[in-house]
C-alpha cells in the first residue's frame, strides 16, 4: 500500500500498524510523539492495533510544552 | 548563530502573549535555513491547552495544521516560542528537560517588565546557550 509519511509517499506492508509504523520511521524519542491519521489523532493505547490503510496521510507530531518557573521559584 | 525576526513578528507575539495573560503564551517559527544562520519567516501564535500560568502546552490540532502550512509554504519548522508572564526570559527546568530537538530554536519572551525581553535558546542534552536573536 501506499502512504503518505509526514508528506512524502511511502511503501509499506499491508496491515501495517501505527506501532510497526514508528519503529521503520525510526522515530526518536516515541514516548514524545502524537501520531495523526488522516487529521485524525490516535490514542496511544491503540498504537498496536491501529492499521494504516491504503492512501493514508501520516504525521508525526512531537509534544510541545514547558514550564515557567525554575526550580524553587516563585512567583 | 544568529536567527532573524521581523519586528512585525515580534509584535504579533507580544500582543498574543498580552492577550493570553494570565496566562503563558506559545507557538511555533517556521522560516529558512542558510548562511549559519536561521531567518524566522512565519510565526503561529497558537492555544496554549493547559490554560496555565506556569506551564504550556500547544494545542496537537494547531500543532499538526501549523506543520502542514509550513510544509505548504515550502519553510523549515525551526522550533517554538512561549512566554513567561512573571518570569526571565531563559529556560526553566521543566523547558529543558522537555526540549528535546537540538535542530530548535526556543524562543521565550519575559512580560515580567517592560519593555518585555524576547531571546532565543538553542538547547542540546540540557545545556543550554543563547543564540543571537536580531529582530528587524
Amino acid at each position: 500500500m501506499k502512504i503518505t509519511v509526514a508528506g512524502e509517499k511511502k511503501e509499506y506492508a499491508d496491515g501495517t500498524t501505527v506501532a510497526q509504523l514508528i519503529v521503520a520511521e525510526d522515530v526518536e524519542t516515541p514516548q514524545y510523539v502524537s501520531v495523526s491519521v488522516n487529521d485524525e489523532f490516535v490514542q496511544t493505547d491503540d498504537f498496536d492495533t491501529t492499521e494504516l490503510k491504503d492512501g493514508d496521510e501520516v504525521e508525526f507530531l512531537y509534544f510541545m510544552g514547558g514550564g515557567a518557573f525554575a526550580l524553587g521559584e516563585t512567583r | 548563530m544568529d536567527i532573524t525576526l521581523a519586528k512585525s513578528d515580534f509584535d504579533a507575539i507580544v500582543a498574543h502573549a498580552r492577550g493570553a495573560l494570565p496566562n503563558e503564551a506559545c507557538g511555533l517559527i517556521a522560516g529558512l535555513v542558510g548562511n549559519g544562520g536561521k531567518s524566522i519567516e512565519k510565526v503561529y501564535l497558537l492555544d496554549n491547552i493547559d490554560r496555565s500560568a506556569e506551564h504550556f502546552t500547544i494545542d496537537p490540532r494547531q500543532q499538526l495544521a501549523s506543520v502542514k502550512d509550513t510544509r505548504a509554504l515550502g519553510l523549515t519548522p525551526l522550533g517554538n516560542w512561549h512566554s513567561h508572564p512573571s518570569t526571565p526570559s531563559r529556560p526553566s527546568e521543566e523547558d529543558i528537560k522537555l526540549a528535546r530537538d537540538p535542530k530548535a530554536s526556543y524562543l521565550i519572551l519575559s512580560l515580567a517588565a517592560e519593555p518585555p525581553t524576547l531571546r532565543s535558546f538553542h538547547i542540546e542534552n540540557g545545556a543550554v546557550t543563547v543564540e543571537n536573536l536580531v529582530i528587524i
